[in-house]
Parts: structure tokens; sequence; C-alpha cells
């Protein structure tokens, strides 16, 4: 909420020539967030310090604007009226903007010439990446300081705070620490108070014009800057003259390609021609088996409705023909509950879906699958969780209700598949690692009552 | 003429146009009885005339006719049906159905028909045409498959036409019991008339008699004969009960296979009719033709007691329930089988009543088990006696067992009785998705949306724990109406002006605890667990969060806390003084950050840190720029001393607020550390405890479960009678005294657990928070005159709607789960609050 800039040298009350700002006359500007003050903590030959404060409305940031329905975009009890965020960006444009442009009409130059400056950012919100305040601000001509404090002084086992109070010194123009800080305060506080759209491309290649195409972090600092919108950052590369962002290369299939590759392998094989995906989350899965006409109907089932809206932007279920529309559905459903839709299909896939299942909603899914459900086949993968050691973790995801060793797996399938008239057989999906085995294991059940 | 028409039917107008069928079924029947092929016609095409959209217009008729019929009522096609293929379609609809198909005939004059549509051009060739499809089909009706035929000749026979709806044959829905319904016989004549006595009838087992008490009749669930000692003497019992009015009974399929043989038809000789057979050969010639009369009167099923009770021997799903035909027949004689045989040579049946979700009670048998078998308001009380086990009884609506053991196996089982299959653990997704209407005991109907039904499926699904456990989620609360106080966002004289206002009389106000809520389940061992709540993996209990999540990831803590609640009701005698074995709580557990410790950490510390650093170095740097500007300030220029007060009150309240949180929060190291404050007892085994007054609870809750282990803590409270202006005041300043050093602040309800005003169900609490305590939720900063006045517009009504709403889902969950009603009858509500609670609704309420 408060940012000061000091200068330091010779007559240095010409600041306020530079910044356009009185130092005898403290003054208020109305922004569409609240207000923000311009007033000068030391006036002196030597030193001359200009204060930015922040005055934050913190009712209409929750609320959003007078007659909002949805409300603002921040909770009540939020850090954004007191920490530097992209509000100070804001307001460093707003307030000091014909500065930032260089121009001065009573000291042009001073204006053009670098200076001892100086800014104190304070409370900078930059959880994890302290060590980045150096290699960013320090090829651009500043040496660094920060102050870390704890999160709480009575709670001293909640750790360190995220904030830190930064100062950066240097011999810059103005104009150019302005057009830093704009750029950098955001790329460390990741809250921004606006959409990141093309503009913000534009916005940046204008600030960052002259320094950001040779800054040895630019990708860090696009990308950031950019809310790490993909898109949007190699746009910004293509047009920093200096550079071209690397293309991605043809990546190595990871595991979890390498799990959907040998569940598709089964399935072509099975010869089954009616899928189900069972928690099909994004539809990856699906994504692969609606290239090839064996499979005449596909379903993909999940719990989640935001995860079942981005499989069906994947799939291009929108807007899509008829005839693709009748060959995959998509629908919610939980495997705690006994669902009709879930049966009539000769094989049902549910790949890293039980290790998310609470122990307790265990014996619920098995009947909701195998005993009414009754597919023809099933294809189950879970975590092994025996491989783990080679990860040094215990679990591999902070939802993993369990995992299982080989042996807890192959007991539990074997009892399942005894109980409903089922055949199970097991592989392993990955690089195996000696006597750890490979880092996901399978099930493949097989309706012994049925001839598939 | 006298047409009878049975209450669900399928009833077909049959005449050439203008034999006056429309006039007819205007006369005799409801408008919204009677689909009508010309009004479909006119709504597919807006012409009423239009032959060439028939498909199309009978396609939307026979759609509405078979959600009438799902409805259970009486349909009339009025269209010409003079083809044989247009009445195939009626007889299908019927069959579908399963009830009768209905032809009334209008044979009117052709001369007339066409004297009355002359004004129709081209009908005069379609009339001949229909008249002589009428005359090839007239004589053919009933062989068609029309249960029913009525022939009206001329206008005069219809002007004299009458229409009586006749029941159903199984509707016996004004007798209304009390019953005693008995469970397969198979010739146990003994144990029957043991069971007879020991219901309370006068038997006189010579005699083959036997007297009910008074008021009361017996309902034999079919399976008199076979396999069993004495089936000629069962029978005479059965029969004699039967004819004196004392009894139903119903066929089962051994009762019909006897039928068909003593009716001289071919039966394999086998399963226990050889038995009977020869039992029967001794007996006199009448008496087998009074048998063979008696078992071809029998019906298949009744629907007692205003549709209550529906009895059958195998069971009845419900869309078969008073309806007729092969297959209700076949269902309630053999049940829901597939038609395989297993490897006893036994038929497959599947567990329909495990699916079963209908209104009324199907009690039924055919299906031996050691014990009665319970599931989603079904009951089989079958329990072999033939084959050594049990005669069964259920008294109704007493819904008591009552049951002899058999004296000795008289007939061995092709497989060894063992367990049913049948279990209402298995919920099913329409139980729960989609629109619902749920109807409670305390709010008549409340709806559930289809979108907060999605949203809650994921959390059930993804963070709940397993459903059986989950008997109660407790409401949302509403706070008290916004103060007009300067100062205050709330304060209690709304809270008590609002009760006031609804005519009660005293309140009780609790100290509100900052914590987090937590329900606890504890049974008095696994083995309760098991039975009560079905539940196998050896658990004795559960804390859950309010959204049903487990409230501790390490099961070892709750299950620590747990069994020092065990101790704590063994040793103040709770169980026995309850007589339980169980108990439902509803709690605070603390501290605060014992559960949103995330929370604080990524929220609340952060804000406060940030906050003190940011104020106090803008406070210091608009004071050293008023020393450095002096008295240079230009005209016009900000108020610096001015702005340096404000941020100092700023500063201040970021102080403030961190005091705030930090109150709620401490370290916990072990068990010992955390705060449980009980503040209902809401069930026990047979028994919810809201019908107890808030005093009851904080007293029953101070002597038997606080005050002794110091986790375990009972809440301050006083009453205050709001007619009493001491007493109010006193109210306030209580208030003031908790919320001052630092409490939550009180929560305020009427003495009443459950208070209503009429038929209004009033707020079963309204919480008051404390002038501190709301800077954790309105912001640190929100008592400054301008946040304040602004936070002061908020509406609370949807906050009010929900928490009635959710109070009164909350309620009947735990009736529903007391009263022993099906998993899905008390997951439904458990459910309906979790999908109220994904409402969007202002969080800080």
């Amino acid at each position: 909420m408060i940012l000061t800039i000091t200068y330091t040298g010779k007559d240095t009350s010409d600041l306020g020539f530079l910044l356009f700002k009185n130092p005898n006359r403290p003054q208020v500007f109305q922004l569409s967030f609240g207000k923000a003050y311009v007033f000068y903590p030391e006036v002196s030959d030597e030193r001359t310090t200009a204060a930015l404060m922040l005055d934050i409305d913190p009712i209409h940031l929750a609320r959003g604007k007078p007659g909002s329905r949805d409300g603002g975009l921040f909770d009540y009890v939020n850090d954004r009226p007191y920490v530097s965020s992209s509000f100070m960006s804001t307001a460093i444009s707003r307030v000091f903007g014909t500065a930032m442009s260089g121009r001065s009409d009573e000291r042009q130059e001073l204006s053009d010439c670098a200076l001892d400056l100086s800014a104190r950012i304070a409370m900078l919100p930059c959880r994890g990446d302290q060590e980045k305040l150096a290699s960013v601000f320090e090829p651009l001509g500043y040496e660094t300081s920060y102050e870390p404090f704890v999160a709480d002084d009575a709670f001293p086992g909640w750790g360190e705070s995220k904030y830190v109070n930064l100062v950066v010194s240097g011999k810059v123009r103005l104009r150019d620490l302005l057009k830093h800080l704009n750029v950098l305060i955001p790329v460390f506080d990741l809250q921004k108070h606006y959409w990141v759209g093309e503009d913000e491309v534009k916005k940046l290649l204008r600030l960052g014009e002259g320094w950001l195409g040779e800054h040895p972090e630019k990708a860090f600092i696009t990308s950031r800057y950019l809310n790490r919108r993909r898109a949007l950052a190699s746009m910004a590369f293509e047009q920093l003259a200096e550079g071209r962002m690397e293309p991605a290369t043809a990546r190595e299939p990871n595991l979890n390609d390498k799990r959907l590759e040998s569940v598709v392998e089964i399935l072509k094989k099975s010869g089954a021609s009616r899928v189900i995906d069972i928690g099909c989350g994004e539809g990856s899965l699906l994504a692969l088996l609606v290239k090839d006409p064996q499979f005449a109907s596909l379903a993909g089932v999940d719990v989640s409705l935001a995860a079942l809206k981005r499989a069906k932007t994947k799939l291009r279920l929108e807007g899509a023909s008829e005839s693709m529309a009748s060959r995959i559905s998509l629908f919610q459903g939980s495997l705690g509950y006994k669902d009709s839709r879930f049966s009539g299909y000769d094989a049902a896939c549910v790949i890293e879906v039980i290790e998310h299942l609470d122990p307790s909603r265990l014996a619920a899914f098995e009947r909701v699958l195998f005993e009414y459900a009754q597919p023809g086949l099933v294809v189950l993968t879970t975590p092994n969780k025996e491989y783990n050691q080679n990860y040094g973790i215990g679990l591999r995801h902070g939802d993993h209700r369990f995992e299982w060793t080989r042996d807890e797996f192959h007991k539990w399938a074997r009892l399942v598949a005894g109980k409903h008239g089922y055949e199970v057989s097991f592989s392993g999906i990955g690089d195996i690692e000696g006597v750890l085995g490979a880092p996901t294991q399978m099930g493949v059940f097989r309706n012994a009552n049925r001839d598939s | 003429m006298q047409i009878e028409i049975p209450e669900i039917a399928v009833v077909a107008l049959v005449g050439v146009s203008g034999s006056g069928k429309s006039t007819f079924a205007k006369q005799f029947f409801k408008p919204t009885q009677v689909l009508s092929s010309d009004f479909f016609r006119a709504l597919v095409s807006d012409d009423e005339n239009n032959q060439n959209v028939s498909a199309q217009a009978f396609d939307a008729l026979y759609y509405i006719a078979n959600k009438r019929l799902d409805m259970g009522l009486l349909t009339v096609i009025d269209a010409t049906n003079v083809q044989k293929e247009a009445r195939k379609q009626v007889l299908n609809l019927a069959k579908e159905q399963n009830c009768h198909p209905v032809a009334i005939v209008l044979d009117m004059p052709e001369k007339l028909c066409q004297e009355r549509t002359k004004h129709l051009p081209g009908r005069a060739q379609i009339i001949s045409r229909q008249s002589r499809q009428l005359r090839r089909s007239i004589n053919s009706l009933r062989k068609e498959g029309f249960r029913h035929v009525y022939i009206l000749k001329s206008e005069e026979e219809i002007h004299d036409a009458k229409i009586s709806i006749i029941p159903m044959p199984s509707n016996k829905k004004s007798e209304t019991g009390p019953f005693d319904i008995i469970g397969d016989i198979h010739g146990c004549y003994d144990e029957l008339c043991e069971l007879l006595g020991k219901l309370g009838y006068s038997v006189d087992a010579g005699n083959f008699s036997a007297i009910p008490p008074i008021g009361r009749k017996a309902v034999f669930l079919g399976d008199l004969c076979d396999r069993g000692p004495q089936n000629a003497e069962a029978l005479r019992l059965v029969m004699g009960m039967a004819s004196a009015g004392d009894a139903y009974c119903l066929a089962g399929n051994h009762d019909a296979k006897l039928q068909r043989y003593l009716g001289g038809s071919k039966v394999q000789m086998a399963n226990g009719i050889e038995i009977t057979a020869e039992q029967l050969g001794s007996q006199p010639e009448e008496f087998i033709g009074a048998a063979k009369e008696f078992l071809g009167s029998l019906g298949v099923h009744y629907v007692l007691d205003g549709g209550k009770l529906v009895v059958a021997h195998a069971g009845l799903t419900e869309n078969y329930h008073n309806r007729r035909g092969g297959r209700v027949r076949s269902f309630c004689l053999y049940g829901d089988t597939t038609g395989e045989s297993d490897e006893f040579g036994l038929p497959v049946r599947l567990t329909w009543a495990n699916d079963y979700r209908g209104k009324a009670l199907v009690v039924y048998g055919h299906t031996p088990a050691p014990e009665i078998g319970e599931s989603n308001n079904t009951v089989c009380i079958d329990t072999g006696c033939v084959f050594g086990g049990k005669l069964s009884a259920l008294r109704y609506p007493e819904r008591e067992i009552v049951q002899v053991k058999a004296k000795m196996e008289y007939f061995a089982p092709a497989k060894p009785l063992d367990s049913r299959n049948v279990d209402d653990s298995m919920l099913c997704i329409e139980d729960i998705l989609g629109l619902k209407y749920l109807s409670t005991r305390l709010r008549r109907s409340i709806k559930i949306n289809e979108e907060h039904s999605a949203a809650a499926l994921e959390v059930m699904s993804r963070f709940a724990a397993a459903p059986q456990w989950l008997i109660f989620l407790p409401p949302t609360m509403s706070p008290c109406e916004t103060s007009n106080l300067d100062g205050y966002l709330e304060h209690p004289d709304e809270a008590f002006g609002y009760y006031r206002s609804q005519g009660i009389g005293s309140v009780v106000c609790e100290e509100k605890h900052m914590g987090s809520r937590a329900v606890i389940v504890l049974c008095k061992n696994p083995k309760v667990a098991a039975r009560r709540f079905k539940v196998d993996d050896g658990a004795f209990g559960i804390v859950y969060t309010r959204t049903g999540r487990f409230f501790f990831d390490d099961i070892q803590t709750q299950n620590s806390i747990l069994e020092r609640l065990q101790n704590q009701l063994e040793a103040s005698h709770f169980w026995d003084d309850f007589s339980t074995d169980w108990v439902c709580l509803d709690t605070e557990l603390m501290p605060w950050s014992a559960k949103a410790q995330q929370l604080l950490e990524d929220q609340y510390a952060p804000v406060g840190r940030a906050g003190r650093n940011s104020l106090s170095q803008a406070v210091g740097a608009i004071g050293n720029a008023i020393l450095a500007i002096g008295s240079g300030a230009q005209e016009g220029s900000v108020d610096l001393p001015a702005l340096l007060e404000r941020q100092k009150t700023r500063a201040k309240s970021l102080d403030l607020y961190t005091e705030a949180y930090r109150r709620y929060c401490w370290d916990v190291n072990g068990i010992g550390d955390y705060r449980i404050a009980p503040f209902h007892i809401l069930a026990t085994e047979g028994k919810t405890w809201t019908s107890e007054s808030h005093v009851w609870h904080m007293d029953s809750i101070a002597r038997y479960i606080a005050g002794n282990d110091p986790i375990f803590i009972a809440t301050r409270y006083i009453v205050v009678d709001l007619n009493d202006n001491d007493s109010v005041s006193g109210g306030v300043g209580w208030w003031e005294e908790l919320s001052g050093s630092g409490g939550e602040g009180m929560v305020v309800k009427p003495l009443d657990f459950i208070s209503m005003k009429g038929p209004q169900l009033l707020q079963p609490a309204i919480k008051c928070r404390g002038r501190e305590y709301l800077r954790i939720i309105y912001g640190p900063e929100y008592l400054l005159e301008e946040n304040l006045a602004r936070l002061k517009k908020r509406s609370l009504s949807k906050k009010r709607n929900l928490a009635l709403n959710e109070f009164a889902l909350g309620v009947e969950s735990l009736e529903r789960f007391v009263g022993k009603e099906p998993l899905y009858r008390v997951h439904e509500c458990v459910f309906g609050v979790l999908a109220m609670e994904s409402e969007p609704v202002d969080p800080r309420l």
C-alpha cells in the first residue's frame, strides 16, 4: 500500500519536477478502487523521498462495483489493501504517468540522466520467490535487499509470511525505475485485479521496451506477468524483437500417456465396442478412444461438473455433429450410487480413480460396478505404492486416500472378482524398477459369465 | 345400461365418425380423463381434421395416456377405434399398464352419422368405410382381449346409460386393520395354532377355529400347504377364518399349484405337493370341493389401510400395486425372478426389495431365511418354519414381530437357509439427483434444485464419510437483523425483538463457541455400529464436519476422542439413563485453528501481518511528511494530520483484528488440547430429543458429558424473559460481557427446540456476533464509519429461509433414522442439506 522513491545526490528536491508532484503540495487522486496519495516524507538537498500511498476501499473489493450482484473478486478479509500488488502498478501509471514517459517540462536533462534512486516496496507478496528478487532486479542495475517476516509472532509454528519489504537501489533513470516497478510488482504478486488478456501483452511490451528483451529472466517475467497463460506468453515472446520462445519440443511420453496407451491397447484387443470411462476427468482417455471406429459408443462419467465441462471442450462436443454427439455421452455420476446409466457396456475403465475414494466407500463402489453395472470387462489402474520409494514420497497426491502395494491391490482385486464372477489379471505400467515394480498397477477383470 | 369400469383401466370408445363419441365422453367422464384423437391432431398440426398427422397425434396421445396410467388414473381413448390395428394399441397400453381394457361401442345408425357430419367435405365415404370396419369387428372385441365390452345401439340407450366405477379386486384400502400378517405355513398346523394363540386369538385346534381379538384381522400370506405335516388342518382353519370374515388369505405359488391339481390339471408331483395330495386323499369329498373353490377364489395381493400397506405372497414392486394381469400375478406368486436357476435348481431371484422406493409398506413371504428380512419399507416374514425355522407374524400397524419356533425340521431345504441378500445400504442415483421436493414434518415441501444437487453430489462423493454414518447435517444459522445502533452491525436487541414479535416469551442465550461444528456419533461398541449403522469396518463412531467429512484426517485422533467420550458416558451412566447404545451429538470443536489452520495461514494471518506492517510504515511516512513540510503546505493540498489520524485508526483496527483471530487459536499437541462443547443431544435409540427444551439439553450435557474430562465442556447460558425489561437488559449485558472478553457472541434460541407460530416454523436459533469477532468476518476495518454504513445494507431473507429448510431437513433425517426408515430416506434429507448449502448465499451471514 505504500511505495517510496528516494533520490540522493545534489538538489534532490528536483525529484518533484521529475514526478510532476510538488513537495509542498501533498495530493490525492481518486482511482476506481480507492484513493492514491502522494507526499514527501523527506525533502532536502541531499536526499528527497516521495511516497505513493494507496487507501484501497475494502468493501468495494468484496462487494464489487456498486449494484454488482456477483460481488467483488475478493473476500472481506483480504490482504489487497495492505500489500504491493497490481493495484500499485495501476496507481504508478495513473499518478506518475508523465514521469514514466520521460517527459519533464522543467528538468528534461535530469530526467534523461541515470540518478541514484532507490525504491522501497512495502509488503510485496512473493511466496517462495525470494531468491528471484535478486535475479530479476539485479540485471537491471539494482542492488536489492529485503526484510522477511514471520507469519504471526504469536505462533512461531506457522512459519514465514509470504511478504517482504523490498528495497532496490541503483543508478537508473526515474522513468526506467517506474517502468520496472510497474511490471515487476505484479510479477511477484500473483493475484491480478484485472483480466489478463491480449491488452496485457501490449502493455508488457510497451513497458518492457529496451530492457525486457535481453533480461535473463524474461521467460519468468513474461509468464508471471501474464498469469502463466502460455498462449499470451508466446505472443509476447514473438514480439520481443530479440527473442523467440523455444518451441515446445516433442515431449517424451510420460506415465500418464503410457497408462492411457496400455488401456487403449487392452480395449482394442478385447473387441469392446461400447466403453464407459468412469471417472473420466477431462476426457483424456475418451479423446484417444474416439479416434478409433471400433468404439461405437462411448460414455464418460465424472462426479465433478467442472471436469465434465473441460471434457466437453476437449472432445469438442459443443456444436458437434449429431452422429458424434450420439456416439459420446458425458454425464455426472458417482461411484457411491447405483446407476442404471452405467449398465450395458462391454468395458468399463476406472483409471486412477479408486485411490480417491475413502476406504469406507470402496464397498459401495464394488457393488455399483461389479454387481449392478456388470460390464464384460473392467480395466482398473491405481498407483503402486511400493514404487513411491523412488519418488521419496508417501502418497502421490494430496487427495489420495490410500495407495496400495501390489499385494494389497491383488488381494482386493481377487476378492472382488471372486465375489462377482470375474477373472482378474495384473500388469504394471511404466518403467519397472527392480523389486519395486512399475509405478502404475493395472487389473483387468473379465466377466466369467460372458463371452467377450 | 349399467356400464362397469374398473377404477384403473383403459377405456376405448369405439364408433364411426359422427357417432357421438365426444359427446358421450363429455357426458360421462371428466374432461381430463378423455384423450381425443381430434384434439391431439389439432395439438400437433393446428387442424383437428388433418388425417395426415394421425401417426404424430397418436404418438402424443399415447405418451400422455402412459403418464396418466403411471399415476393410476382412468384413461379414455376417444378415437374411432374401428380398425383392429388401432385397437391393438389400446390393448397393448392396457397390458403394459397392467390393467383391463374396456370397449364402449357406439353402434349408431350410419344414416345418423352421415347426417351429423355432412358439413365436412369428403366425410361421407370415410364414414361408409368406417361402418364396414366396425361391422367386421364388433363381435370379436372380447376375443381380441377387451375384458369388458358394452355396445350402445341408439340415442336412447346412450341416454339411459349409467357408468359405475368399480374398485380393483386388490383394493381393500378401506380396511384399516389392525392386522396380524402371517407368513408361509406349509402345513405346520401346530405352530400356526401356537402363533395365533400368542397373537391373542382364541384357538380351538381340534375344531379348526381361531377367533381374533376384537377389531383385529389375520392376513395369511399364502403357501398354506405342501411339505408340512398337517396340510388339510391348516387349510381348514384358514378357510374357516376367511369365511367368518376374520382373515384375508392370499394365494402363494404352492396354493396356486394345489388349486390346479385339485382342478384336474397335471402338475409335477414334487416340492411338497405330493405330501399334501396324500393327506387330502383321506379327506371327505365336500372338503376337497370347498378347498378347490377357496383356493380358486384367492387374490394375489391386497392394498390395505388407505394404501399404506400392501401384502403379497412373494412381494410386489410399486408399479404393480393395485394392478392386475399375468405379470402382476406372476410377481405376486413367484417374485422377481430371472427365469434362471441356481446350482440347487432354485430360481434366481432378483432383489426387488433393495430397489423398492414406494411409500406403502410391503409385507411378503415366499423366500425363507433364518431371520426377518427388512429393506426399504418391505418386510419378508418367511422364516422357514417347515424347514425347522420359525413361523412369523407381523403385527400392523405396530410393526411388531411375533414368532414361534418350529417343533422340528419337517422338510429338508434344497440348500441350507442362509441370510437374505436384502439390504437397503445401496443408494441409487435417482434418490438424490435432479429436482426434488422433500416433504418433512416441519415444512411440507422443500424444493431441492437440480444444480444444487449436482454440486452436492461432488462434495458428498469426494469428501463425505460413508452415508450410513450421516444421519444429520447441521443447519445453517441466520444472524439477527442488522442493528440500528451506531457502531454495531449485530446486537441482541434484534434477536430478542424477533422472538418477541413471534410470540415467544422466553429465550435461551447460549455462549457461541468459536471453533468448528462437529457432529459426533458414538456407539457403545463396534457391534452396535454394525447393527445400527451397518458399518462393517470395526468403527464404533465418527466425528464429522458440517459437510459430512471426517473431522480428523487421522483416524487415531478421532478414535481417541471417541474413547474419552465413551468413558465419560459410561461413568455418568448415560447409556442406562437414556436406555440406548448409541448417541448423536451436535457440538462445537475447538480450537478453530484445529480445522482452519490452512485458512489461518493463507488468509487470516497474512492480512494481519501485511496490514500491521504497511500501516505502521504509512503512519511513519506521513508523520515524517508532516515534519518535512512544516508550515509550507500549499493551499488546497491534502490535510496530512487528518490523513495521519485515519491511518492510525486503521493501524489500530489491524491490531484489534489480529487479537481477535489469535484468541481462537492455540497449538494442539495432544488430545488434551482439544475442547468440545456439545450443545444438542440429537438422538439416541428410538428417540430424537428435539422435543426437549434447550435448558434440558444444556443441563443434561452438563450432567452427563461435561465437567469431568476437561476436553468436554459445558456451554454457559442464561434464560431471558422477553417481557421483562430487566431480564432483557441483563441478556444484552451478558452478551457485551461475552463478546467484550473476546467471545464470538451468543446464540439466542426459543426455549423449545422446535417452535412454531401457528403452522409456521420459527427460526430455531439466531446468532448475535460480537463486535470484535466480526472483524474476522467483515474485515479488520469494518467498523470504520464509511464501511459499517455500507455493510449495514444486507439481506437476510434467503439465509433465513435456508436456515428453516435445513433445520426441517435435519430434524426429519434424525426422525427417519430413529424410526428405522430405509437409508435412502435418511440420506435424501442429509443430501438435501448439503445441496442447500451449495446455494450461493453471502458466506458472511
